[in-house]
């Protein structure tokens, strides 16, 4: 790795942080707005013209209140859990291609060939900080929050690895990529292998009916319910569960360490979201305007990032939409839910495509 | 009772349905709301609600269309009130030209707004009809000192309340001129 590389990848980093850091702040916002809306009410609109300056507002807030310790805690874990939540949604980014390329760079932070097994890898880490918030917080409610969290994240992971196992059969199709690609595509792709997310985007980026959401419809839905069961989103909510356990894992924690753990989860929504439209929606290609191919100049590479972040919104206003419509889940619903019946459909779906597969051949 | 338990179908059985139409209900809210054709909620500062015939607001006291302080400080009100939010302070022994000569006018009248429950029952009790409750609602102060109001202040914001009658001013006519008299 020379110096330049490192210098490249150091701009991208700086670059994807400042884009993911707002738009962090402003799904807050969109969380606000759009419940208020939902509920017939306005919601916050007072900091600046329509409220759009309230994240400074809430962030001032949570900077200068008071960071309180509880003197019962267990200090060590109490101070890490919040990082740990924080830091696994991040890195998730690193392997998300949320543009084709811009001077010639491709726009992911680093292009691993097992970008998937990442991707899973780390989102399985996210579970540590809420499992330890609830351990080290040493009372009753954070304690159930992180137990609660634990089980259901484990469960969801699993059902949620199968899911998307057939997408990832149909797209390791190497006559596909022998033939089936232009000139532009066989370059972007030169030195890539099955697993690599760009992959993924180019099985897709034929036409409409190429996208991963209308060849994989079951897929879709099982991982799109499991992204609400790893992003601790309503109506899977239960380590958090306002009503039942006061805050979950987060009660004891104040200040910008609760704000970590805010952010976190809408960090962790924005993964989320941005692995869905990777997986399902065709990436940051479009299949008509020769917007499906990877960028030759400056302006459709810009047009490729804000087409991802546009895909990347209506899964974000999904979320906030379905937590505004839907009571949480009983517990044991949750656990049925996630074990007897998206487990089953999963690898059963694994072997409807792999039977499939086999006839076509 | 026994409420019987309706057989699910299969299709209602994988809760999507339900998800669906719960979504048509949040969408119908959402967009009644953003589109402004159902409206809940007052922008407060900047719209403010009229305030009704006969609304019970801040007690302030008022003039006559002469200039004079209705009120002749007999502290009816300021035993009546239910929370001692009155406090009057009577003019001494010596006689003022300003009011006629005739009657006392109060040399102090202080209302504590934060004690104040608006009943109105000073004004009911009040026989000069000097004291009204007015249609102010939202009271501010940076300190207590500063809600309780005096004087000057109850009689600025009362302004002047016509009085078809002038007892008073007849009264210091007629005094007038029995001192004359002698």
């Amino acid at each position: 790795m020379t110096l330049q590389d490192i210098l490249i990848a150091t701009a991208k980093i700086v670059a994807f942080v400042g884009l993911v850091l707002p738009m962090i702040a402003y799904s807050v916002v969109a969380e606000r707005r759009i419940s208020a809306a939902i509920q017939d009410r306005i919601g916050p609109n007072r900091v600046g013209p329509f409220g759009l300056l309230q994240p400074l507002a809430d962030g001032l807030k949570f900077l200068l209140k008071e960071d309180f310790t509880p003197n019962y805690v267990r200090k060590a874990y109490f101070w890490m859990a919040p990082a740990l939540t924080m830091i696994p949604s991040f890195v998730v980014f690193a392997v998300i291609p949320f543009g084709s390329s811009l001077f010639g760079e491709k726009m992911v932070i680093a292009d691993l060939n097992v970008g998937i097994l990442f991707t899973f890898a780390i989102v399985s880490l996210s579970v540590y900080g809420i499992v330890l918030a609830g351990y080290a917080s040493n009372s009753k409610y954070p304690f159930l929050g992180g137990i609660r969290s634990s089980a259901q994240m484990i469960s969801y992971e699993i059902a949620m690895g199968m899911s998307v196992i057939p997408v990832f059969m149909l797209t390791s199709d190497p006559q596909f990529y022998a033939t089936g690609l232009s000139e532009a595509w066989t370059t972007f792709l030169a030195g890539t292998a099955d697993l690599n997310l760009s992959r993924i985007i180019a099985y897709q980026s034929g036409s409409l009916f190429d996208w991963m959401i209308f060849k994989q419809p079951l897929a879709f839905l099982i991982f799109l319910v499991a992204a609400f069961a790893e992003t601790n989103r309503l109506p899977f909510d239960l380590p958090e569960s306002e009503t039942e356990l006061v805050a979950g894992y987060h009660t004891e924690y104040s200040s910008m360490k609760f704000a970590l753990f805010f952010l976190g989860e809408y960090a962790a929504m924005i993964a989320a979201s941005a692995l869905m439209v990777v997986l399902f929606l065709g990436g940051w290609t479009l299949p008509f305007w020769g917007l499906d191919e990877p960028a030759s100049n400056l302006f459709t590479g810009l047009l490729h990032i804000a087409i991802f972040i546009g895909k990347l919104g209506i899964f974000m206003v999904f979320f906030i939409w379905i937590r505004w419509t839907l009571p949480r889940f009983r517990y044991d619903q949750l656990m049925n839910l996630g074990w007897k019946r998206f487990l089953p459909l999963a690898l059963a779906n694994i072997i409807v495509t792999a039977v499939w597969l086999w006839f076509r051949s | 009772m026994i409420v019987e338990r309706k057989e699910l179908s299969f299709l209602e059985k994988t809760y999507l349905p339900g998800i669906a139409q719960g979504i048509k209900i949040t969408a119908r809210h959402f967009f009644d709301t953003v589109s402004g054709r159902k409206k809940v909620t007052m922008q407060y500062p900047e719209e403010k609600w009229t305030v009704p015939e006969g609304y019970r607001g801040a007690p302030y006291l008022v003039k006559d269309q002469e200039g004079r302080t209705k009120c002749v400080s007999c502290q009816l009100c300021e035993f009546i009130c239910p929370p001692k939010a009155i406090k009057i302070t009577p003019p001494g022994p010596e006689v003022r030209d300003e009011l006629g000569g005739v009657e006392k006018g109060p040399e102090d009248f202080e209302i504590n707004m934060l004690r104040c429950i608006f009943c109105g029952l000073c004004q009911e009790v009040c026989p000069e009809e000097a004291i009204f409750l007015m249609k102010d609602y939202s009271l501010t102060g940076q300190s207590r000192e500063e809600m309780i109001y005096h004087k000057d202040k109850l009689l600025e914001l009362g302004g002047v309340h016509n009085d078809t009658i002038m007892k008073w001013k007849k009264k210091d006519e007629e005094a007038r001129q029995q001192a004359s008299f002698h």
